[in-house]
């Protein structure tokens, strides 16, 4: 209950992705010949300045000839507004000259910097690029469509997780420990694939998924675990029925609200990488179900959900970054593998029956998932 | 949508390409394939000491030690104050996969050596949405003297096909008597050792490092060194251990251009076929010894000293007068025993007892926290570069596991072997070092 998908920064996201300039293909062949007067525009970077040719170009291919005349290795750059890089070129020695192209279609207010020595903030300068605004872009139906479909799946895995809470709650209700203990980790799985959504709602996430110890002062203790810890250990409590209640109620109310929430296509991207920090946080580390110990059902169902998000934004993927989609694949698949090999009857083997070098395994193939998840909110902000 | 990079780094293309597509804007660089020059920004020019040159204290803390050279940085180079060290395992089964990545880490290492980012505008470039390249806490600190020192593994080159480049002298360490070896704490198929006069630099550097590696390798074991206990110039004081004593004054160091070729060195004679690579090399040995120190703590100042064969405060040889005075082990104190006991730690390590082997030392004090037993759990980070760790390490370690009296106040607990290739020429990147 910690990687809450908060739709503020989202929100942001869109204002800014409408403003971000929008590109091409690789530009190593460019396709107007360089700047406004058909050269390349000159840089001579020194030691001390970064002397520009001109300050103005079009939009369109920008060519720039950076020669390196100082004695400190030099790089050059385009920024954008808050130092978001256009383009770099790295790694020019002295007495060299390179020649590096830039895409810049939208027109406006840029920086042009040398960095002798690579460090610092380098030596700035403003640069204008000239033009009409392009025409806005009409929203990518492949995002559209992933949004629709991501949707429809969280919606599909809400009227489940209700379904199969309002089964576990008549089992705890009628005193049916062993069948309640089965029927627990299935039906948190349904709260675990959909977790980023369905902990953006105030408190209801630590009423329903709340730990024992990370439950605010002055909170009860209910939900999910507080009757894990009675059905595995403490027994059927005098007030187990009136906590069963309480989560049936506060399940119903948060599918309920979980099924209007309109989601953006950065949030299915952030979303997959916070389904994986849970499972590094909460599951992998044997927190999460500390009495049932049955984390790696909810390691699977955190994973599921990660692998529904980018399934969703796959062909969008495919077109922009195809190299990041074949590397999920694999590593995803490594992980996937790894996971099966503790597969047990319908379940998994209990965290208490895992070695220190089975933890090992299972994080360092998650850390390599994550990692090119990570990446896919950079290549959905660009859109 | 990589761009391409003419430039002759090969890049992770994912995060290139988000790199360049942050703002969706493609960049590309044509060039021809360059290399840094020795000469960073840092208000003056001032070419960097090479790692085989030495300048004092190392250099000005905003000057940084060369990258590429005949040998790797972190050897010769003048010892730094703190030190991170990582074991890693290959947990790939890719060729191709390891390669990629010593080549995308020897561009990394490069560019923080120098004080930069480990990818240009690493840290924010990529803007909001983008998951930084650099993790930024060495932002506007120095170079700091950073040296990234990386070495190989026997187990390394028992999988990818790398069975006929493997250096005969590259093998497991035997056991030695008293060894409390933890399994966790031993061996790996990398090592990166990241030295530095800040430890937040160092720290940035392996970290960095290891997130270009996520999905290839893993970390087997790490430590932190936070202070020095060599010195590898003659122009450094001889820094002390745990126990308060001056060790390894007769060090192997920079300025010794015949004795580094002698014991530090591999010659390339000693890896004739598969194995020249390694030649210009060293094999770096790594033993983590605790050091019970409360019970050190209470021995009397001769005992203490009998043990080591010095005095404490001069780190004079016993029956001398200062630190790098002869040392006479005929020498007998008025009782007519030894000055120096046949026992002493000095007696037992020096080359005259050994058949003249001699190893450059370049071990860290280290604490990581406490027992739970209320006592620190410390001591000597042992590491020392040579040219065959089983024609000079091996035989001066039995001979202190036999017979030193400090046995009784020390374990150790890690082990590991290395080979670390020479140095980099222009041009040249660990991948195709390795593989050839």
């Amino acid at each position: 209950m910690s990687a809450r998908l908060t739709t503020r920064p989202a929100l942001a996201l869109l204002g800014a992705a409408g403003l971000a300039l929008t590109g091409c293909g690789g530009s190593s062949s460019p396709s107007g010949s360089g700047s406004a007067s058909g050269g390349p525009i000159t840089v001579n970077a020194t030691d001390t300045e970064c002397q520009v040719s001109t300050a103005t170009a079009p939009a369109g291919t920008i060519t720039f000839k950076v020669t390196n005349t100082g004695t400190k290795i030099n790089e050059f750059y385009v920024y954008a507004e808050g130092d978001r890089i256009v383009g770099e070129v790295e790694n020019i020695t002295p007495g060299i000259s390179r020649d590096f192209h830039v895409e810049v279609t939208e027109p406006g207010t840029y920086q042009t910097a040398c960095k002798p020595g690579m460090v610092g903030d380098g030596i700035r300068a403003a640069f204008t690029v000239t033009g009409d605004a392009p025409a806005a872009k009409t929203d990518d139906e492949d995002l559209k469509t992933a949004v629709t479909g991501y949707s429809r799946w969280v919606n599909s895995q809400a009227d489940e997780f209700l379904k199969e809470t309002t089964a576990f709650v008549a089992l705890v209700k009628a005193g049916k420990v062993e069948e309640a203990k089965a029927a627990y980790p299935h039906a948190r799985s349904y709260w675990e694939r959909i977790e980023p959504v369905a902990e953006s709602f105030g408190d209801l996430d630590p009423m329903i998924d709340g730990r024992e110890d990370v439950t605010a002062e002055g909170m009860e203790f209910t939900g999910y675990h507080r009757l894990e810890k009675d059905l595995w250990v403490d027994g059927l409590q005098k007030d187990s029925n009136a906590i069963a209640d309480k989560l049936l109620a506060d399940v119903t109310e948060l599918v309920t609200k979980a099924k209007s929430v309109e989601l953006n296509p950065l949030q299915l991207a952030n979303g997959s990488k916070a389904l994986l920090d849970e499972i590094a946080t909460g599951k992998v580390t044997g927190e999460e179900e500390r009495y049932s110990h049955t984390d790696l059902w909810d390691f699977e169902a955190n994973f599921e959900g990660s692998k529904q998000a980018i399934a969703e934004l796959r062909p969008f993927l495919e077109k922009k970054d195809p190299d990041l989609v074949a590397k999920i694949d694999s590593t995803g698949k490594a992980l996937g593998d790894l996971l099966e090999t503790y597969r047990d009857g319908d379940g998994f083997k209990l965290y208490t029956d895992l070695t220190e070098d089975d933890v090992k395994k299972l994080t360092q193939a998650l850390d390599a998932f994550s990692e090119n998840v990570a990446q896919v909110a950079g290549v959905v902000a660009k859109a | 949508m990589s761009s391409p990079r003419p430039d002759g780094h090969a890049v992770d293309p994912s995060r290139r390409a988000a790199v360049g597509s942050a703002l969706g804007v493609a960049a590309g660089a044509a060039g021809a394939s360059l290399m840094y020059a020795a000469t960073r920004n840092s208000g003056h020019v001032a070419a960097a000491p090479s790692p085989d040159s030495v300048g004092g204290e190392g250099g000005p803390v905003g000057t940084p030690i060369a990258f590429r050279g005949a040998h790797q940085g972190g050897i010769v180079t003048p010892a730094q104050d703190r030190m991170h060290f990582v074991a890693l395992d290959v947990v790939s089964e890719s060729a191709e996969d390891l390669r990629s990545m010593l080549t995308a880490w020897t561009r990394a290492a490069e560019r923080m050596t120098y004080g930069a980012e480990a990818a240009p505008g690493g840290a924010v470039g990529l803007g909001p949405y983008g998951v930084p390249t650099d993790t930024g806490e060495a932002l506007d600190l120095p170079p700091a003297n950073l040296t990234i020192t990386i070495g190989y593994g026997p187990s390394l080159f028992e999988r990818f096909g790398l069975a006929g480049r493997k250096p005969e002298a590259l093998h497991d360490l035997p056991a030695f008597m008293g060894d409390d070896l933890d399994p966790a704490t031993c061996g790996g198929d990398i090592c990166i050792q990241a030295c530095a006069d800040d430890p937040q630099v160092a720290v940035h550097a392996v970290r960095n490092l290891i997130r270009l590696g996520f999905g290839v390798v893993a970390v087997r074991w790490s430590q932190l060194g936070f202070g020095r206990t060599s010195s590898t110039s003659v122009a450094q004081k001889t820094p002390r251990n745990l126990f308060g004593f001056k060790d390894g004054t007769n060090n192997v160091k920079a300025e010794d251009a015949e004795g580094l070729a002698q014991h530090v060195w591999v010659a390339p004679e000693d890896v004739p076929g598969g194995a020249a690579w390694m030649a210009g090399g060293s094999y770096l040995v790594a033993r983590r010894i605790r050091m019970h120190i409360e019970v050190w703590d209470r021995t009397n100042l001769q005992e203490q000293q009998d043990i080591f064969g010095r005095g404490k405060l001069e780190g004079e040889p016993l029956g001398a007068k200062k630190e790098f005075d002869a040392i006479n082990f005929a020498a007998t104190r008025t009782d007519g025993q030894p000055a120096i006991p046949m026992a002493a730690h000095i007696r037992l390590a020096h080359a005259d007892n050994l058949n003249g082997v001699r190893i450059l030392r370049r071990g860290y004090n280290f604490t990581d926290g406490s027992d739970g037993l209320g006592h620190l759990n410390a001591g000597l980070f042992f590491v020392a570069f040579m040219r065959d760790a089983h024609a000079q390490f091996v035989p001066m370690q039995r001979a202190l596991a036999a017979k030193d009296v400090l046995n009784e106040y020390i374990e150790h607990t890690g082990s590991a072997l290395f080979a670390c290739p020479p140095g980099l020429a222009d041009g040249a990147d660990w991948g195709t070092q390795l593989f050839g």
